[in-house]
């Protein structure tokens, strides 16, 4: 089973129905126990980031994730705001994070720019693949995915970088960190390419 | 490299699709989950649909359609209609939108939109501004559906909303919606200067020339259509379709253009609705 984790704010459907379209059993939970007992954890995209941490601190999910992930190795992806999470430190209500990836997430800061992007990167974008990883096995290099976000995560750690992407300047789109994967984009939103992937993380969590 | 979303808006009203001239003169085009499996299919940029009846009735849009829509796509979809209150928005989201579309109730509150933002993240947040031209030639924004006139000028509405928290303008021409002439290519440049957010263009799409002018000269990040995607022919024969790359590519500078996934089979006849 695959613990889609709950914190109370954005769609958890989309995530739960890519899941289930590759054959994983996938419940949205905010409940330790079943996040303890899950073959994988997928923390999902949508909100404010220091919200979303107060909710998983409230929620008494802190020490189970930390356990799960970083002990006991269960496969995790982070989409969006829950790859920003993986980091130490974020810019979005100046809060920390899990610390799982040596990164700190940042705002776009486009002054002086001509022309200057705007402010969230929204829509579609392409990969630079900087090294190989399961996660994007059957990816044609040239497929874009689906990016809503104003925030981007800085890697100190460069040796987790699977993808950057342009805009504006380049920015790190996907990480892979033994069982940690996270993607900027929405791979729940991205047709095809974003099921691929999906269905890639279904089978890591099945290896593990 | 980032591309230009090309994205279809459907106007819902009860359980059936329309499209308007102008706001006005709705002609029934079919039924809203075949029209987004069909869009779907396309493997179409991102998908928008709008209530157009919500407001005049008081209530936010029919989750059920959404939620019938979303089961079945794999597609950024975003939706607006009526929408009064963060709970409000907290339904749709749940119902399976990735994004909601504010039209009156942020212009008359706009702390709606900071306090969505602060929930559900300004991205999250996308504002729409209905528009008309003054004989004078200048521009003033109606809310309700394009039935009443505020006085305001889009610019100022736009730059205010993306101070209150919004992460998109919705901005959309009425004297152009539906003709199918093009669009207001120097309104969607006024108002897009003016922001550092990103604006979605829309009213008056007939063409893919139509859709690079809005990108090119209208400066706007996003360009949606109605009518474009949905009549085919003079006669305005109901038939969904989208741009081929190939299309595009004679308009929009190649990195622009989203390559579609290739092997996505469209059948012809499930796309007449």
């Amino acid at each position: 089973m695959i613990a889609v984790v709950n914190y109370g704010i954005g769609n958890l459907d989309s995530v739960v129905r890519a899941l289930r379209n590759c054959d994983a059993e996938a419940t949205i939970t905010s409940d330790p126990e079943q996040v303890e007992r899950a073959d994988g954890i997928v923390l999902p995209g949508v909100g404010f980031f220091s919200k979303a941490m107060d909710h998983l601190r409230e929620s008494g999910l802190l020490d189970v994730l930390n356990h799960r992930v970083l002990d006991a190795r269960t496969p995790v992806l982070g989409i969006c705001l829950g790859f920003q999470m993986f980091s130490r430190f974020s810019e979005e209500g100046d809060v920390d994070g899990l610390g799982w990836i040596d990164a700190e997430t940042k705002r776009f800061r486009f002054d002086g720019m001509d022309p200057t992007p705007k402010v969230p990167h929204l829509g579609w974008n392409d990969l630079d693949h900087v090294r190989e990883s399961p996660l994007f096995e059957g990816i044609h290099r040239d497929a874009c995915f689906y990016f809503a976000h104003s925030y981007y995560v800085s890697c100190n750690d460069e040796s987790a970088v699977l993808t950057r992407t342009e805009y504006g300047h380049d920015f790190v789109s996907s990480v892979q960190h033994d069982n940690i994967f996270g993607t900027q984009f929405h791979p729940e939103k991205s047709h095809a390419n974003g099921v691929q992937v999906i269905g890639n993380f279904v089978r890591c969590t099945r290896h593990a | 490299m980032h591309k230009v979303r090309v994205i279809p808006v459907l106007l819902l009203r009860d359980f059936g699709l329309e499209k308007s001239i102008r706001f006005t003169d709705a002609k029934y085009v079919g039924c809203p989950i075949n029209a987004a499996r069909v869009f779907n299919g396309h493997n179409v940029d991102e998908l928008i649909l709008l209530d157009i009846i919500a407001t005049k009735e008081g209530r936010g849009p029919q989750t059920e359609v959404v939620r019938e829509i979303a089961d079945e796509s794999v597609m950024p979809f975003t939706v607006g209609g009526g929408i009064r209150s963060v709970d409000g928005m907290w339904e749709l989201l749940k119902a399976g939108a990735d994004r909601v579309i504010i039209n009156t109730a942020a212009i008359e509150n706009p702390d709606l939109v900071s306090r969505g933002a602060e929930r559900f993240g300004n991205q999250c947040m996308v504002v729409s501004i209905d528009v008309r031209q003054r004989k004078d030639g200048g521009y003033e924004v109606y809310t309700h559906a394009g039935t009443r006139a505020t006085g305001l000028d889009p610019v100022d509405v736009a730059v205010h909303m993306e101070e209150m928290g919004a992460g998109e303008i919705f901005l959309t021409s009425i004297d152009l919606d539906g003709t199918m002439d093009g669009y207001d290519v120097v309104l969607t440049r006024r108002v897009a200067d003016a922001l550092t957010i990103p604006l979605i263009a829309c009213g008056g799409a007939g063409s893919v020339q139509h859709l690079a002018e809005a990108v090119y000269d209208g400066h706007a990040s996003a360009v949606a259509a109605g009518a474009f995607f949905l009549f085919y022919g003079r006669r305005r024969t109901v038939l969904i379709t989208y741009p081929k790359d190939e299309d595009l590519i004679q308009h929009f500078k190649p990195e622009h253009i989203r390559p579609k996934d290739p092997e996505t089979f469209i059948d012809i006849k499930a796309a007449r609705l």
